[in-house]
């Protein structure tokens, strides 16, 4: 693209389009904005104070880093063969990679119950050697990781497919296995996309509620039995605004500075 | 050395088949056919990047068809070079012999030898993204040539530079497989480069091999109407320069004394394209320094123009359009003078 030179006086069609594109984003900012500035520090820190807010954010951040490494280490493999190969269902694989992102999420919660739910296929299985997942913490990761992996394994796709096939054909002419060749050349030059994918999941994890309440309304974490930030949020919201305000604006706070360290990480060293 | 037996192989639109190659250790050996005829792929089949439907592959006695790539002892350079883009220059060199586990002090002296060899210890610390397409061509030969291959396959080498460029390598690589003899096979779709470089040439055509043979076999019998049409294209000449006169190099072929600007000596090839040359009944005052009397051969009809070749010898296959051969009133066995100036002449 080329860049913006000099001053050139805007026609009729740019003076409207920047006008709706600040509407629209003034409509994305302003609420968050509000709420986390309606509350004063003192307020938020005192919040933050309080066993059920401090253990919800734990709960959080954790179950969905470890959806996320859970998602990495499934979805990486899939997004290489995704991008590398032509079989036959392609087409049908990739949307179904996409489900989870177009089926509402509570109704989500309930798909899962049917697998995972100890009177059930898979869950009975697991329940058998001690895994359950409804109120359980596991129940919080699968939950978070259902609904964002798409993000992740969509992201690490187009990772793979920018790295030119002959690096790897070459790699492989120089003496490397195709497991070398894949450390060694693909995923390094395809990190950058892994890791964008990787923090999006983690940030749709942290804020997922409709499959989360169904699964899992409460956790057990850590001798805790706690609930995760959406839901505590509108837990909260039961008890009138005032309450809610300060949790919602913690939450706000917490996804935004997570989301902004990790894409400038993403980012760093690349030319905006 | 390495040999090819009725390979197979399946592009999706078309087949390469009855592919047979058998090429000789140290041997550079050129496969030439135009875009879109499965150069590259026939390399990938060899090197085991691409599968091979039917067929085998022998390296040094030993069959290779279903051994994996890292396994061959086959190093690949292709047009765009493919250099890792996160290594440095040493680091993408280093590669294969990390690959093979070296140690570190053989890794860096045997990195050290081939960048010498290549010319390019000077950009060892450099990222790719920095370096000229020349440059980087020669990265990606000692990035192949540090693990010593068997075979080296060069998947058009050249195309990607520019002419000067070119040029320069095409000496550059003559030069650096007299030094290491490594076994070649180059795939391209420039006659000039084939015949230039080349001990041997297969044409690579609908599929199949055309025609495999010596330059010199191919520039005196084209097998084939393809072949014949690369040959063609050209009017291709071996000769000796004998002096270098008023700044032009005046060659013999033939017993013709053809001027060009050049600053090669010795035993060289020259070429000149059919649409340079003018052809009259009288010799023409001009600026052009080539002027000779000839006898028309023979004529071929080829719709709006004609090709006519004029002997001297040599023969000088020129192309005139139907109106001005009408117009001249040529036919075979009449004498006629040729004219091209000394910058049409391209000295290789």
């Amino acid at each position: 693209m080329a860049k913006m030179t000099g001053w050139k006086k805007p026609d009729s069609m740019s003076i409207v389009f920047i006008l709706l594109g600040a509407l629209i984003l003034l409509f994305i900012f302003a609420p968050p904005l509000k709420t986390v500035f309606s509350s004063s520090p003192g307020t938020l820190w005192n919040t933050l104070l309080q066993e059920d807010v401090y253990s919800s954010i734990l709960l959080t951040l954790f179950a969905a880093l470890i959806a996320t490494l859970i998602g990495l280490f499934l979805g990486v493999p899939l997004a290489y063969l995704l991008a590398r190969r032509q079989f036959q269902g392609k087409k049908f694989v990739e949307a179904i990679i996409d489900v989870p992102i177009v089926i509402p999420h509570s109704a989500a919660g309930v798909a899962l119950l049917f697998v995972f739910g100890s009177n059930f296929l898979l869950g009975k299985v697991l329940h058998s050697i001690g895994i359950g997942f409804f109120g359980a913490f596991s129940g919080v990761v699968i939950a978070m990781m259902f609904v964002s992996v798409p993000f992740l394994i969509d992201s690490a796709k187009e990772g793979f497919k920018a790295v030119d096939v002959r690096l790897e054909k070459v790699a492989r002419t120089l003496g490397a296995s195709a497991w070398k060749s894949f450390f060694r050349i693909s995923l390094p030059l395809a990190w950058r996309s892994i890791f964008s994918g990787s923090v999006l999941m983690w940030a749709r994890g942290l804020s997922e509620f409709g499959a989360i309440v169904i699964i899992a309304y409460s956790a057990s974490f850590f001798g805790w039995n706690t609930k995760v930030l959406p839901v505590l949020v509108a837990d909260r919201f039961d008890f009138g605004l005032d309450y809610t305000r300060p949790v919602a604006a913690l939450a706000i706070l917490i996804s935004l500075i997570a989301f902004i360290v990790l894409r400038s990480i993403a980012y760093r060293g690349e030319e905006a | 050395m390495i040999a090819i037996k009725n390979l197979k192989v399946n592009l999706g639109d078309f087949l390469l088949q009855s592919i047979n190659l058998d090429i000789k250790q140290g041997e550079y050996f050129i496969i030439l056919g135009p875009t879109g005829a499965g150069k590259t792929v026939l390399l990938e089949a060899i090197a085991g990047l691409y599968p091979v439907l039917e067929g085998e592959v022998w390296i040094g006695g030993n069959e290779i068809t279903d051994l994996s790539p890292e396994k061959r002892g086959i190093g690949i350079v292709y047009q765009d070079q493919a250099l890792f883009p996160h290594l440095s220059v040493e680091e993408n060199i280093a590669f294969g012999l990390k690959m093979r586990k070296r140690t570190k002090d053989e890794i860096k002296s045997r990195t050290d030898a081939i960048a010498e060899v290549v010319g390019i210890l000077h950009l060892l610390k450099r990222s790719p993204a920095t370096l000229s397409g020349g440059e980087k061509q020669k990265v990606a030969l000692a990035r192949a040539l540090v693990t010593e291959p068997k075979v080296l396959l060069l998947d058009e080498p050249l195309s990607a530079l520019d002419p000067e460029t070119r040029e320069r390598m095409q000496g550059e690589l003559r030069e650096m497989h007299r030094k290491i003899m490594v076994t070649i096979i180059h795939v391209t779709h420039d006659f000039e480069e084939a015949i230039t470089l080349g001990h041997r040439v297969a044409v690579l055509n609908d599929g199949c091999i055309a025609q495999i043979g010596t330059p010199e076999e191919f520039l005196r019998q084209p097998s084939s109407e393809f072949v014949a049409r690369f040959a063609l294209s050209r009017n291709i000449f071996s000769g000796r320069v004998m002096e270098i006169e008023d700044g032009c190099a005046v060659i013999d072929v033939g017993g013709t004394r053809i001027r060009a600007t050049t600053e090669t000596k010795g035993e060289v090839r020259l070429s000149i394209r059919p649409e340079d040359i003018l052809v009259s009944r009288e010799p023409l005052q001009s600026t052009a320094r080539n002027c000779f009397q000839g006898v028309i051969s023979s004529i071929a009809d080829r719709g709006s123009v004609m090709y006519v070749t004029v002997t001297l010898p040599p023969d000088f296959i020129c192309i005139i359009t139907r109106q001005a051969f009408d117009e001249l009133r040529l036919r075979k066995g009449v004498e006629v003078w040729i004219t091209f100036k000394a910058s049409a002449i391209h000295v290789f």
